[in-house]
């Protein structure tokens, strides 16, 4: 419980911060903080069992069937990751307090956060490979949100979408790669997946998953080539920076790489792949790096230097590369996001991040600026320092035995460049920014930030100082724990002393410093070399070719297909539909006739069929005088209902004719805003064409009917009508399916009944209709607007139509009935009092806002399903009982009513809200029924 | 019986497609109209033809399929809220465009 309850705490807190936001900022900021840290105290108490090597797993089903369960996991590697993403996030939540702005919206800000904090927490938690994926497409959602945090901005916009492009395509790879990892394996379950290792490795598919996954896995943690979207998200708000791209978001890739470690490793393929990617991205990010003028341009590019320098350190593959990786991870997350904090400050100071006019801030910020020295002096691998240990531990492994069998000596020799070029971006940073002379024309002068603001830098500069000098009493239990859940197998010797003697590992760190220090003296010829050259290997430049051309295509396929003419696209889709339907009839070799045995047709059966084929006929042929067609439709509606009257469909029938009443209501009311004769604008050569495939697709449809009709069937409705009494309450089998067996459903379709009324009224809203004074023959309204006799005898009616619908609504479950009839019958009886006494008359004695009883039904209806879960079965499981009345006698009650209730109430609602506001329309147009009368009379005379 | 069905049904739906097929708005909502009613008997026929049994338990020894009868019965109500919405788009629509032409020009 207490994973799930890690995860979803940000979730949740996600939307109290939305809300504690409109209560100022230090709300939003306290709020924030204490989701955090609620989040940590979830998971304290299993924090200790990752490190006596046990791993927590929590089960949960969901979707047993294909595999998929909510199932999470804690061992060592999950707790690590979640106490980076728990901890620097605590940090950055202080520090963006300080950061942003007023005129920002904080409250938005820490709500995205928090969601991509769940949604990391998820990734790194998670057992189920598909969960895990879900949880990874929500990282790649959520930082789209931070990164386009100041949306008002072209280049933030375009930074988060090209960073949810590429990654988010790499999502995709990732998950065609998972899908096959788990044909391999059976299982999605990491438990299964990492103890197969051999397995996965013999398979004819280990290459395609492998490269599958990687590519998910480069693409989120900007691996050559695809880095380039790293630099375009420093668009964002410098904390989101601190916290996507040096604990987070970024290393969710190299997250991946180290859990699937023991299951994918350990083949040539890996080792090529996985250290060739690492090796390019190493060295790219290094030298690009030196280059940047802006501030967190250069830290960008070296995040991915250093994020190639772990992959490359998972791609060299032996149990000791691995614990390297594990611990750079550590030592990266904290350094980067120290400097990432202080590079904010020298920003939020002078208003700038471009170093050539950023100089000399030793003078006006001699405290931050040693924070942010020993931050930028661990990236370069300065002994004492942590990033020395683990860089140290890198260069060891590049000149081990088996990386050499691997790599040659290509591996050290690009490893020290390397090393050179992070030496000198490193102290470019330093230099550069601190000393070098006085600030050029600085937006404003600089000086020690707030308070606060520093304390997330010193926390993590204290850390950068405890791990590099007292690494054993620091970190090595955490590293330990943690390199165990990677390997999933006892852990190779290691040793994290500063002093290894006189190794290889220390002259290449020598001739780093040396080489870096050279390198950053004679940077000028490298600027301007760099400057000839510049936009030579620009990939962003590849991406919007690509994109652009993507775009292209699908524009050209949308022109061609989509003139714009709704005739042509439905002249398209009934031809496409009748030519694969006939097609599909005629290949068949079975005759049309089947072996049923027809019902004998009677004559008042025929006179039906004839009126309404006759009735169709005519609507079609007057359809351009519109009254007439409306009427000739209204007889077929009604053949409809006598239909289903004559073939044992009672509920049906009753159905059908209520809904004919108000649909020829509706459409008389709406034909009086519109043209009452139709205009013809179609040649004859259109018309013809229209009849060959109208006829074309009567006799289709007429020979599909047949064929069915005359073959018997084997029905499933068995199992409804044997339970419908014993498991539903209720006798009558329709209504039961509907508020029982197929509840659901039902529940969503008066969703959609609920929307396109709410749809309608959306679209009635400030609507300006012209009223015709005149009818189609140029007469006069008749000025008698509401029949006395009319108006009394719809008056009385009323409680008596209203009686009915009850007695209908509560016979339903048993007889033909229930809340769909019920409802319309209200509905149609209310409807009568607008039209026989006007609507001003009516609207004075029955509310016109419908909208509360459509949210009550959907509410009952939703309350009912829920409340079965409180009895611990599925949603809207049903149950029934036998009541003993008064009077009435024995007495049913089924849960099923209630929902029925539901139904009825947004059956009523809906209804009303479409007639009634269009009716409204009628009397804005005209507004004073008695004024019209004497100005017509005031005519005569 | 079962022919008559058939050809109801077919006429229904030339109907509806030759109505939806025109350029103005109102014949499109009564093509609509006339296909669902096809549809509808389309669909309820799919449990075949039976006169006098109605699914009511207690009614009769066997009784008619009940499933397409739910079935339609929301397809109906559905349809209802359809052929409402349509027709409101059709008179936004010449509010906003000034005539009734299915796709906006006059």
């Amino acid at each position: 419980m207490n994973l799930l309850l890690t995860i979803m705490t940000p979730f949740v807190g996600a939307i109290l911060v939305a809300l504690a936001a409109r209560r100022g900022r230090a709300a939003a900021a306290w709020t924030t903080g204490g989701v955090v840290i609620l989040a940590m105290a979830w998971l304290a108490p299993l924090a200790s069992t990752p490190f006596w090597g046990d791993t927590v797993i929590e089960r949960w089903t969901w979707m047993p069937a294909i595999g998929i369960d909510l199932v999470f996991r804690l061992d060592g590697l999950g707790l690590l990751f979640a106490g980076l993403i728990l901890g620097i996030g605590a940090l950055v939540v202080l520090y963006a307090h300080y950061y942003l702005s007023p005129r920002d919206s904080l409250g938005k800000l820490y709500a995205y956060l928090l969601l991509f904090m769940g949604s990391m927490l998820g990734v790194v938690l998670t057992e189920n490979l598909i969960v895990l994926l879900m949880f990874w497409e929500l990282t790649s959602l959520s930082s789209f949100l931070l990164i386009s945090y100041w949306r008002e901005r072209e280049e933030a916009r375009r930074g988060a979408r090209m960073a949810l492009t590429v990654t988010g395509a790499g999502g995709l790879a990732m998950l065609a790669g998972f899908l096959l990892l788990g044909e391999i394996v059976g299982s999605y379950d990491l438990t299964a997946i990492l103890a197969s290792g051999d397995l996965i490795r013999a398979h004819d598919l280990y290459l395609p998953t492998l490269v599958l996954i990687l590519l998910g896995a480069f693409a989120k943690s900007a691996q050559f080539p695809f880095h380039f979207w790293l630099p375009h998200a420093m668009a964002a708000p410098t904390p989101v920076s601190a916290y996507l791209h040096s604990a987070t978001m970024v290393k969710a890739g190299v997250f991946l790489i180290a859990r699937l470690f023991p299951a994918l490793s350990g083949t040539p393929e890996w080792t090529y792949l996985v250290g060739g990617v690492g090796l390019a991205t190493l060295l790219v990010g290094a030298v690009f790096a030196l280059f940047k003028h802006d501030l967190k341009g250069l830290l960008a590019y070296s995040t991915i230097s250093h994020l190639g320098l772990i992959v490359a350190l998972f791609g060299i593959g032996t149990p000791l590369a691995a614990v390297a990786g594990v611990f750079h991870i550590i030592n990266h997350a904290t350094f980067k996001a120290g400097l990432f904090m202080s590079a904010g400050i020298i920003d939020h100071e002078c208003g700038t991040r471009d170093m050539r006019r950023i100089n000399g801030l030793w003078n006006y910020m001699p405290y931050t600026a040693t924070l942010a020295m020993v931050a930028a002096a661990a990236m370069a691998g300065v002994p004492l320092l942590n990033g020395f240990l683990s860089k140290e531990m890198f260069f060891a492994e590049a000149v081990s035995g088996e990386a050499l069998d691997q790599f040659g000596w290509a591996l050290p020799v690009a490893v020290t460049i390397a090393g050179v070029f992070a030496v000198a971006y490193s102290l470019r940073f330093i230099h550069d920014v601190f000393f070098n002379g006085e600030p050029i024309d600085l937006p404003r002068t600089p000086h020690e930030p707030p308070r606060f603001m520093k304390v997330p830098v010193e926390i993590l500069v204290l850390l950068v100082l405890m791990v590099g000098i007292f690494p054993a009493a620091t970190v090595e239990p955490i590293l330990s724990m943690a390199a165990l859940g990677v390997l999933q197998n006892p852990l190779p010797a290691f040793d994290l002393a500063i002093w290894h003697g006189f190794s290889p590992a220390l002259f290449m760190s020598l001739i780093a410093l040396v080489g870096g220090s050279l390198v950053y003296y004679a940077r000028r010829p490298l600027y301007a070399f760099q400057t000839r050259h510049e936009g030579m290997l620009d990939a962003r430049r590849t991406f919007n070719v690509l994109l652009d051309g993507l775009l292209g295509f699908a524009r050209a396929i949308t022109a061609a297909l989509d003139t714009g003419s709704l005739q042509r696209q439905l002249l398209f889709m009934i031809l496409a539909v009748l030519v694969l339907g006939v097609s599909g009839m005629a290949a068949s070799p079975s005759p049309l006739t089947g072996a049923r045995a027809t019902l004998p047709l009677d004559a008042v059966s025929l006179i039906a069929g004839a009126v309404l084929i006759v009735s169709a006929l005519v609507t079609t042929w007057w359809h351009r005088d519109r009254l007439t067609a409306l009427i000739t439709i209204g007889a077929v509606g009604l053949v409809v209902a006598l239909t289903f009257v004559k073939f044992s469909a009672p509920d049906l029938a009753l159905t059908q004719l209520s809904v004919e009443i108000v649909t020829i209501v509706l459409l008389m009311l709406a034909l009086y805003f519109l043209p009452q004769r139709g205009a013809t604008d179609s040649g004859d050569a259109r018309h013809v064409r229209d009849f060959l495939v109208a006829g074309l697709a009567g006799a289709a449809t007429t020979a599909l009917a047949w064929s069915v009709l005359t073959r018997d069937y084997q029905t499933i409705a068995d199992y409804f009508i044997a339970n419908s009494v014993p498991g539903g309450g209720g006798s009558n089998v329709v209504n039961v399916i509907l508020v029982d067996f197929r509840g659901y459903d039902t529940f969503g379709e008066i969703t959609v009944l609920a929307l396109a009324a709410l749809g309608i009224y959306g679209l009635l809203h400030k609507l300006q209709l012209e009223a015709p004074s005149h009818d189609t023959y140029g007469r006069a309204w008749h000025p008698d607007l509401h029949p006395l006799l009319l108006a009394t005898f719809a008056r009385l009616l009323l409680p008596l139509a209203l009686v009915v619908s009850v007695f209908i609504f509560l016979r339903g479950h048993n007889l033909p009935g229930g809340g769909f009839i019920a409802g319309l019958i209200t509905a149609i009886a209310l409807i009568m009092q607008y039209l026989a006494n006007g609507v001003g008359w009516t609207q004075e004695r029955l509310p016109s806002n419908t909208h509360p009883l459509i949210a009550a039904g959907l509410g009952i209806a939703l309350l009912t399903g829920l409340a079965s879960f409180l009895f611990g079965h599925p949603f809207l499981t049903s149950t029934f009982t036998h009541l003993h009345w008064p009077i009435v006698g024995e007495f049913e009650i089924a849960s099923a009513m209630a929902f029925d209730l539901g139904v009825y109430l947004v059956v009523v609602g809906a209804t009303l809200l479409i007639l009634i506001h269009l009716g409204l329309m009628h009397n804005l147009t005209h507004p004073n029924p008695a004024a019209t009368l004497q100005g017509m009379l005031k005519e005569k005379r | 019986m079962e022919a008559m069905i058939s050809l109801m049904i077919g006429v229904l739906t030339a109907t509806g497609v030759y109505l939806v097929l025109r350029a103005r708005t109102f014949p499109v909502v009564l093509g609509l109209t006339l296909l669902s009613y096809g549809v509808n008997l389309f669909l309820f026929a799919m449990g075949r033809l039976r006169v006098g049994a109605p699914a009511v338990i207690g009614s009769g020894d066997s009784y008619a399929d009940p499933l397409p009868q739910a079935l339609v019965l929301t397809a109906i109500v559905i349809g209802f809220a359809m052929t409402a919405f349509t027709i409101m788009l059709a008179l936004r629509a010449r509010a906003e465009l000034g005539n009734d032409h299915v796709d906006g020009r006059g």
